[in-house]
């Protein structure tokens, strides 16, 4: 009996494509395929995993248009006509083939203040936290996010515009404005109120349609704006 | 064209986007030539009674209704947008997308039945 097959293209750059035949199997995922090329076909394919699991956020790419977690989407639900494109994420730059260059993702995170500012020291008490308080109903939802990039290279937006900081960073600016343990409120409206600031979204809705976790940093934005134009507001009086 | 250019917009909040993004463009061309005929009532009365006669054609109602279409989708969709962003909602943003070209439909639907 003749082994059914997978027709795998993969994207290597902007002008070079490679095609391979990929055995089929049960429950097989992207990542596998992608990792069958690797290991079987073309030991030169480079690409990016960790977890397998969905939990580490390395192997997002861009299957057939769409960038997802490869480790997580079974190859069945993706192939078209027995066919799949894989490509290495947008609106990164690509390091080799799959793999891309995470540096202007995390940068961004830093620019938008998505860091730590400490509003106790180790001799105080641990803040007392309120489950059920709004503003910490919205960081909860937040800190989901695991960095996986895939809102960022769904997001057309930062297609256009280099210096925008894009949905997973602006949403971490949001998580930590509304976490009670954090104190950079100010640094942080400062930060997302700029040049490449959360006025620069369209609401086009890409980053919280694909985001793999469910989350939604359209919403998160939202409130950013809803947040710096009170504070711009507060100031002008 | 390679998987890294076409990304996948088919879902609703991004054709929301295009069709707001593209009623206000189709808005600003048309608006220069609004305000020409308006001010035809000044430089050329004449004129703008023959233009007037024009729009009783079928075919000038359906564009008129095309115009109240644009124009309340593009109010409706720029509602919609800052509904979440002024309002302290968590939005059912598609719904709220769906509304609002519901709600302009039927506005521009009731005009052309009026206008015929």
């Amino acid at each position: 009996m003749p082994v059914k097959t997978h027709q795998v293209t993969i994207v290597r750059s902007s002008d070079a494509a490679t095609e391979f035949e990929v055995p089929a199997h049960d429950n097989q995922t992207v990542l596998d395929v992608v990792s069958w090329i690797q290991q079987y076909a073309d030991p030169t394919l480079s690409y990016r995993f960790a977890c397998r699991v969905g939990m580490c956020g390395s192997c997002a790419m861009t299957v057939n248009g769409v960038p997802r977690w490869t480790c997580r989407t079974h190859i069945s639900k993706v192939l078209q006509d027995g066919a799949v494109e894989i490509g290495p994420l947008r609106n990164l730059p690509v390091v080799k083939d799959l793999t891309v260059d995470m540096d202007p993702f995390f940068d961004k995170w830093i620019a938008a203040e998505g860091v730590h500012h400490e509003s106790r020291t180790r001799h105080d008490d641990i803040a007392p936290i309120d489950a059920s308080d709004p503003a910490r109903v919205e960081a909860s939802a937040g800190i989901e996010c695991i960095n996986c990039a895939v809102c960022y290279a769904a997001c057309d937006t930062v297609t256009a515009n280099d210096s925008y900081l894009g949905p997973a960073a602006l949403q971490r600016g949001w998580t930590l404005l509304n976490d009670a343990k954090d104190a950079g409120h100010d640094a942080i409206l400062e930060a997302v109120s700029g040049t490449g600031g959360c006025h620069n979204c369209h609401s086009m809705g890409s980053c919280t349609a694909l985001c793999p976790n469910e989350l939604d940093p359209m919403s998160a934005i939202a409130g950013l704006k809803r947040e710096t134009a009170k504070s711009f507001f507060k100031r002008r009086r | 064209m390679t998987a890294r250019d076409a990304i996948n917009r088919a879902h609703p909040l991004w054709v929301a986007f295009i069709v707001h993004r593209l009623s206000g463009l189709a808005l600003a061309l048309f608006l220069p030539l609004h305000f020409w005929i308006l001010s035809l009532a000044m430089t050329d009365p004449a004129r703008l009674d023959g233009l007037l006669g024009f729009t009783e054609r079928g075919i000038v109602k359906t564009a008129e209704f095309g115009l109240v279409f644009l124009l309340a989708i593009h109010m409706f969709g720029g509602l919609r947008l800052m509904a979440p962003e002024f309002l302290p909602w968590r939005a059912p943003h598609k719904t709220l997308a769906a509304a609002a070209a519901a709600v302009s439909f039927l506005l521009a639907c009731l005009f052309l039945m009026r206008a015929l």
